[in-house]
């Protein structure tokens, strides 16, 4: 670089190259036009949107939500199910995950596990309600060993909801997790255990540490995803009462009422609650130690 | 590797595997269900069904107008994956191989529309999409189904860029090739197993993408997935084995997709598209 201050005054194109903008750099143009005009755009529009109701001061669409317990109480209803849903995924995910890194064909279980989030929500909410249904397997399963006498109600509430989350759910969190799990070199692993650690102690000591930044961000990706639930909410559980979740209130704003604003509005409620969660979860992430998870010297 | 003896060790790992087991057949119960429904002739109150047949097959490819719904989905998916590689593979070949001010910036952008879940960021969308007059048509339908797969395929073409050795394009530009020649000739046959894998990833999204598509879809621009939200919502007004059809018929279309995807990216893939982000934080 030093030699470069000898050299005549350079052209603007050179000077501009210098410092990594040329004639590569400009295709990222279109892409991040199209972003911003697509995503970005819409998402200001509709917050301005949200400040400009039907009737009422700007913060009326906040305060009609706020105020409205048939609205309000979405928001509640939706971390019911996805806050569960989503600590359950994990805890179960993280030690399948440690067993499944030491298989060296993990490739069918794998496979198996993307299926459901590859169909996505509609079929599995289709499937399920034939297989949990009062006719289904699973209940004459149950009724086939005693275990219970008269059909279990898995539909149409919110355990069906739930199943559905889970169903979706878990191999995103599973397969999220494997990714961080197999990042840890195994090296790691067997310098405790020669120094001695039990299996508890080389998880808590070792692996913990290392993991908790992957695994807040499994968290967060799968607690996003839960809390968007929407189609099998309305399909699989009761739209009108225990699952009526927050997309649910957003979409009979915008499609069943023609309330633009206050659909927007209820998006961003969406979105802040979401953010709010996010920025928590990084926040306590912070905390813990950050850094390579990779073995060796140094 | 280590191995643990003991009889708590070995109850722990058999527990774990009885959890995966009992997953996996509740999920592979799930699918057969609605395979067999939909090859049932009537099956009410018993563990299978009275017989078999495939008529549903045939009442629902009428009854839901499954043709005009297939070559629908085909045109916004196919339609979809071409525009998305256009953007997206040269927007990540700049990112790749340029450090310029305000990239990180430029990567948030993209990291966001695949964070926020459709569902949050589809309402707004549709809503200008409809001021826009596109609300409802083919084109509105693919603008939408466009916002995530864009920064899907630049955040997956990144890694497959940044492996080739930038000596080859140096070697290129010193023999006169411009950009674009640089592009055709070199770097896309060399991109070709990152391209298609990334294509393919984008082209079962899409047939799968239930939220954007049905915020922003009218009657002639309904895809596969939609359609069977439709007909399920409706359920009680057509045979429950039609719509099983009619299931099986968009669980094929999805799984040759991801069958062929999976022979370039491994599961795991599908998944942890966001595993850039923690080293950017």
């Amino acid at each position: 670089m030093s030699s470069l201050e000898h050299t005549p005054p350079a052209s603007l194109r050179q000077r501009l190259a210098l410092k990594g903008l040329d004639g590569v750099t400009l295709l990222v143009v279109p892409a991040a036009l199209f972003t911003l005009a697509i995503f970005v755009y819409p998402f200001l529009y509709g917050l301005l949107l949200s400040f400009e109701p039907k009737e009422g001061g700007i913060f009326a669409n906040y305060q009609h939500f706020f105020s409205d317990p048939f609205l309000y109480n979405t928001i509640a209803t939706t971390l019911w199910l996805a806050v569960p849903v989503t600590i359950i995924s994990l805890i179960l995910a993280l030690p399948i995950a440690f067993r499944v890194r030491l298989m060296t064909r993990q490739r069918l279980l794998t496979t198996i596990l993307v299926l459901p989030v590859t169909l996505g929500t509609v079929l599995v909410a289709e499937g399920l309600l034939n297989y949990l249904g009062p006719q289904g397997w699973f209940s004459r399963t149950l009724m086939l060993f005693g275990i219970i006498d008269s059909p279990v109600k898995l539909t149409n509430n919110y355990w069906g909801v739930f199943a559905s989350l889970i169903i979706t759910g878990f191999p995103f969190t599973f397969l999220l997790t494997l990714s961080y799990v197999s990042g840890i070199d195994p090296a790691l692993e067997q310098a405790a255990a020669v120094h001695g650690a039990r299996a508890w102690q080389r998880f808590r000591h070792v692996f913990l540490p290392l993991l908790i930044p992957g695994l807040a961000i499994a968290f967060l990706l799968s607690f996003v995803q839960a809390f968007a639930v929407f189609p099998s909410a309305i399909l699989l559980g009761a739209p009108a009462g225990p699952t009526r979740v927050i997309s649910i209130a957003a979409y009979q704003a915008a499609f069943e009422q023609y309330d633009y604003s206050m659909a927007s509005a209820i998006a961003m409620i969406m979105a802040a609650v979401q953010l709010v969660i996010v920025v928590a979860i990084l926040f306590v992430r912070n905390l813990f130690y950050r850094g390579s998870t990779a073995g060796g010297k140094g | 590797m280590i191995r643990d003896t003991t009889i708590g060790a070995k109850l722990w790992i058999t527990a774990i595997w009885v959890v995966v087991g009992f997953f996996v057949l509740n999920l592979v119960a799930m699918i057969a269900t609605v395979i067999l429904s939909s090859f049932g002739t009537r099956w009410l109150g018993t563990w299978v069904p009275a017989g078999l047949t495939t008529r549903w097959y045939f009442s629902a490819w009428s009854e839901f107008q499954l043709y005009d719904v297939l070559v629908v989905t085909f045109q916004i998916a196919f339609t979809v994956v071409a525009l998305s590689g256009l953007l997206g593979v040269t927007a990540a070949y700049a990112l790749a191989r340029r450090d310029f001010p305000g990239k990180k910036l430029v990567m948030l952008l993209f990291l966001l529309p695949l964070l926020v879940p459709p569902i949050t960021f589809g309402i707004p969308l549709a809503t200008v999409l409809y001021q826009a007059g596109v609300g409802g048509t083919f084109w509105g339908v693919v603008l939408a189904n466009l916002v995530p797969t864009v920064p899907f395929v630049i955040l997956v073409m990144i890694p497959f860029i940044e492996q080739i050795d930038p000596k080859i394009e140096a070697a290129a530009r010193v023999f006169g090739a411009n950009t674009f020649k640089l592009f055709l000739h070199v770097l896309l046959p060399m991109l070709v197993p990152g391209i298609l894998a990334a294509l393919l990833l984008v082209l079962v999204r899409t047939v799968g993408m239930f939220e954007l598509t049905f915020l922003t879809a009218g009657p002639t621009s309904q895809t596969l997935v939609v359609a069977l939200y439709y007909s399920v919502f409706a359920s009680g007004v057509r045979a429950v084995q039609s719509i099983d059809a009619m299931a099986v018929i968009y669980m094929i279309t999805t799984l040759v997709w991801l069958l062929i995807a999976l022979r370039f990216v491994n599961p795991t893939q599908i998944v942890a598209r966001a595993k850039q982000q923690p080293a950017s934080t």
